[in-house]
């Protein structure tokens, strides 16, 4: 293994190398971010104001659609597969990936997929119009034929997924260095096992769920009609199975970073590690039989709505395990605001905020009320956004000095974080006010009650999305005219073999292990 | 988890790109296809697809044979090849589950039962739930999309028992189970001749049981009205049955290679990998036929 980088363009396609294909996860989700902005822009302008301006109804389902769409699979998941790639070998003291061509093969798979799903928007009939969930039977009988790219896409983006998760499993069981157990893997570890386990169970489910759908469209089954015996509740079911622990494979990344980044700042050790440890194996279990607390207003039994909704607030139990942890670890710690820790804090309080939401949803009876209301949407942009999102801005910030040796410019960055943040309070928050008003979420045109907080969000909106501008820019500029980062030590209290190597680190991290004591 | 020695990193390659390519080439194709745009662009994916497939392994079983791979990386492809069977039982998982879930709740909610029955019995009035279902609730109010077969696949009695051939096909995945362990075993013991003798053997009743396969859904589509389209039962049976032919053929053809690769020579006394996992998956093919067996056929 003594080969260096290819030259050329060789380097990025033909790789074998974590760091090259980790870089060419981040930068490829970070495209697809912008894409997906892109989409969300025209969204919060049409709802700038009431009545139709900007786009007609179809293209604006489209936007939606094709909004969730990127960000959850193009966007958020290809960015944390990207963190994994550059960290997991560097922190558990491996050279690479276990499986290192596989690991491209699962990259390169997503170019083509977004590229076939994108598309659609430039056919005849235009692209999905059914919403990130898509629901059966719009999404079957009265879906556009584009469907079926949609669909075709979905299994290549799959199995780009589980190629991935299979890789981080593998390498996180055989590849690390000795001495190291689980229980002294770094937490962002553990939980990108975690995470892989429940990508491997449930991309297979959207698979059969997609396939189901093409099925139902092109060969006259009926798993969804019931002319023909089928349930359209099936649907729901099949999808939320995947979707709700797909929400978590969405999270237990983030609260890996962030499980890294207080420490640090805090210049403490993590309060409690296996209770961390505990604590997301507990979600991750929990996360498989909670799905149909999205349903509460489908009509099933009273039974069902009642376990479901019991089981759903029993996941407040460990993700409160989570929040305190991290609260008592900066209890009496020697904190210091740097940018990653903004961003970090700032998670720990938007996403708790989330999560209350979530325990508000929770409750059966008052769902009825809230479902398929913007306070879903704010629900799930305070998790995914201020959670998922801010713990992977945290993490570049927190990382990039490591990986490209270059410092980003520390006033910069806070000034990024404060328009994002403030920002998205300004998009978000409202959106809470509006859906307990009962402002029906995926609508283009609202009534005129909702004007004035529509406005207020919508400019949020515009702040947040000119944040990630800002964001790019202060990336672009640290890789390029940065200035050095201190060689030992970047953060003063950071801990973890991956502060062992030189910044930035060798081709190959580490080709001989280091004893782990 | 200890490293044994250089863990082995393969040089920069070529074929991840280019089976992505291929990929890409055929979900496009795919889509093409089923919207009734001609099966060009899938062919050539699938082309391409063979192909690079075909060079990967072989430079994969060419860097095993000249030993660059170690113990370590060995463990890799184990767990590698177990948590691919793992997705793979999650995917036949949900065809089950859909099939569990409408017979035991949503088929009877449809023929009155539960406290929804009301509003039921205004959409599908006169529906009779009964698995396997023959009748289906659009027939009921006069319409023709999903007409329901006239016989289906379950139990025919003792008295038809021999001519029943999902119990052929039983017996033969169960004996095709046995015949592969053997060859495992003859390969331990280094014995050659009794390893292809096996596997041939196994080979041989995979591509029995497709036949069968062939001839029972021959059957149903000519004889018994029971089609993809007659309604949620043949939904049911041909899906789950279908993607287990499927993987049975894709399991008949590893094998057929680990054949001709055990005619090359390859594998040696605790040197083979690429049989044993193609014997694991075997294996799994066989379990997911057992529960087909009872669930789709025996109590169907
Ligand atoms: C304390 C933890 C959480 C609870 C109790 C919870 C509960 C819920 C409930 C009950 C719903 C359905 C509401 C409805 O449609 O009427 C929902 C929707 C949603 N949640 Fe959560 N949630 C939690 C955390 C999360 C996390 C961590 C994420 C993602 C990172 C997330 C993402 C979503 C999404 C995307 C939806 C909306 C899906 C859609 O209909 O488009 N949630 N949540
Ligand atoms: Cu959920």
């Amino acid at each position: 293994m003594a080969y260096g980088p290819e030259k050329g363009i060789g380097r990025w396609l033909f790789s074998t190398n974590h760091k090259d294909i980790g870089t060419m996860y981040l930068w490829f989700s970070f495209a697809m971010f912008l894409l997906g902005g892109f989409f969300a822009m025209v969204i919060r302008a049409e709802l700038f104001e009431p009545g139709m301006q900007i786009v007609n109804p179809e293209f604006f389902n489209q936007m939606t659609t094709m909004h969730g769409l990127v960000m959850v699979f193009g966007a958020i998941m290809p960015s944390f597969v990207g963190l994994a790639n550059w960290l997991i070998p560097m922190q558990i003291g491996a050279p690479d990936m276990a499986l290192p061509r596989l690991n491209n093969l699962s990259f390169w798979i997503l170019p083509f997929g977004f590229t076939l799903l994108a598309s659609t928007l430039f056919m005849e009939g235009g692209a999905p119009n059914f919403g990130w969930t898509f629901y059966a039977p719009l999404s079957t009988t009265y879906a556009p034929s584009t469907v079926n790219f949609f669909i075709f896409g979905v299994h290549i983006i799959g199995a780009s997924s589980i190629m991935g998760s299979i890789n981080i499993i593998a390498t996180v069981l055989n590849l690390r260095a000795p001495g190291m157990t689980l229980m002294k893997m770094p937490l962002f570890v553990w939980t990108w096992l975690i995470t892989a386990f429940l990508l491997v169970a449930v991309m297979p489910v959207l698979a059969g769920t997609v396939t189901m759908m093409l099925m139902d469209i092109n060969f006259g089954t009926s798993f969804f009609d019931a002319a023909g015996g089928g349930d359209p509740v099936l649907f729901q079911h099949v999808f939320w199975f995947f979707g709700h622990p797909e929400v978590y494979i969405i999270i237990l990344p983030a609260f890996g970073v962030v499980s890294a980044v207080i420490p640090t700042f805090s210049r403490k050790p993590l309060f409690g590690y296996s209770s961390m440890v505990y604590a997301t194996s507990a979600i991750a279990f929990l996360s498989f039989i909670v799905w149909a607390h999205h349903m509460f207003t489908v009509g099933m039994p009273l039974a069902g709505e009642l376990y479901f909704m019991y089981a759903t607030m029993l996941i407040a139990v460990p993700t409160g395990v989570k929040v305190f942890n991290w609260i008592t670890t900066m209890f009496r710690g020697s904190l210091t605001f740097e940018t990653p820790m903004l961003y970090a804090i700032a998670f720990i309080i938007l996403f708790t905020i989330g999560g209350f939401t979530g325990l508000m949803m929770a409750m059966a009876p008052v769902d009825i009320q809230y479902h398929d209301t913007y306070f879903i949407v704010s629900h799930f942009h305070y998790v995914m956004v201020a959670g998922a999102v801010f713990a992977m801005t945290s993490g570049i910030y927190y990382w990039l000095p490591k990986w490209t040796g270059k410092m980003y410019n520390e006033a910069m960055g806070k000034a990024q974080f404060w328009v994002s943040f403030i920002g998205f309070n300004i998009a978000f928050f409202p959106q809470h006010f509006l859906g307990l008003a009962g402002m029906p979420r995926r609508y283009a045109d609202y009534s005129l009650q909702f004007a004035e907080w529509n406005m207020v969000s919508s400019i949020g909106a515009f702040m947040y999305g000119a944040a990630q501008l800002f964001f790019l820019y202060n990336v672009i500029s640290t890789i390029i005219a940065g200035k050095p980062a201190p060689q030992e030590k970047t953060w003063e209290g950071a801990e973890g073999l991956e502060w062992t190597l030189s910044s930035p680190p060798p081709y190959h991290s580490f080709t001989t292990p280091p004893q782990v004591k | 988890m200890s490293t044994d020695s250089n863990y082995y990193v393969p040089e920069p390659s070529k074929l991840p790109v280019l089976m992505a390519l291929a990929l890409g080439t055929m979900a496009l194709g795919a889509g093409m296809w089923v919207r009734d745009e001609g099966f060009g662009v899938l062919a050539v994916g699938f082309l391409i697809m063979s192909a690079v497939m075909y060079v990967w392994f072989s430079t994969v079983i060419k860097e095993n044979m000249a030993g660059m791979t170690n113990p370590q990386v060995k463990r890799s492809f184990v767990w590698g090849m177990s948590w691919f069977i793992f997705s793979e039982v999650m995917f036949f998982a949900v065809f089950f589950s859909a099939l569990f879930y409408i017979r035991t709740l949503s088929l009877p909610w449809l023929g009155g039962e539960g406290d929804k029955s009301d509003m039921i019995n205004l959409v599908w009035p006169g529906f009779q739930a009964e698995w396997p279902l023959m009748v289906n609730p659009d027939q009921v109010v006069g319409g023709e999309k999903f007409i329901g077969p006239h016989e289906n696949m379950g139990f025919p009695g003792w008295g038809k028992l021999f001519g029943w051939l999902p119990l052929w096909n039983t017996i033969i995945l169960l004996t095709s189970s046995v015949t592969v362990h053997f060859a495992h075993h003859a390969m331990k013991h280094n014995n050659r001749s009794k390893f292809n003798l096996w596997l041939a053997i196994t080979v041989l009743l995979g591509a029995i049981f497709l036949v069968v396969q062939y001839v029972e859904y021959h059957e149903a589509y000519v004889e018994m009205g029971l089609t993809l389209s007659s309604g949620i039962y043949g939904t049911t049976f041909f899906m789950l049955t279908g993607f287990h032919g499927f993987h049975v053929t894709l399991g008949t053809f590893m094998l057929f290679v680990q054949l001709i690769r055990g005619f090359k020579g390859h594998f040696g006394a605790d040197d083979q990998f690429g049989f044993e996992a193609t014997s694991w998956y075997w294996h799994f093919v066989d379990v997911v036929w057992l529960g087909l067996f009872i669930f789709v056929y025996v109590l169907g």
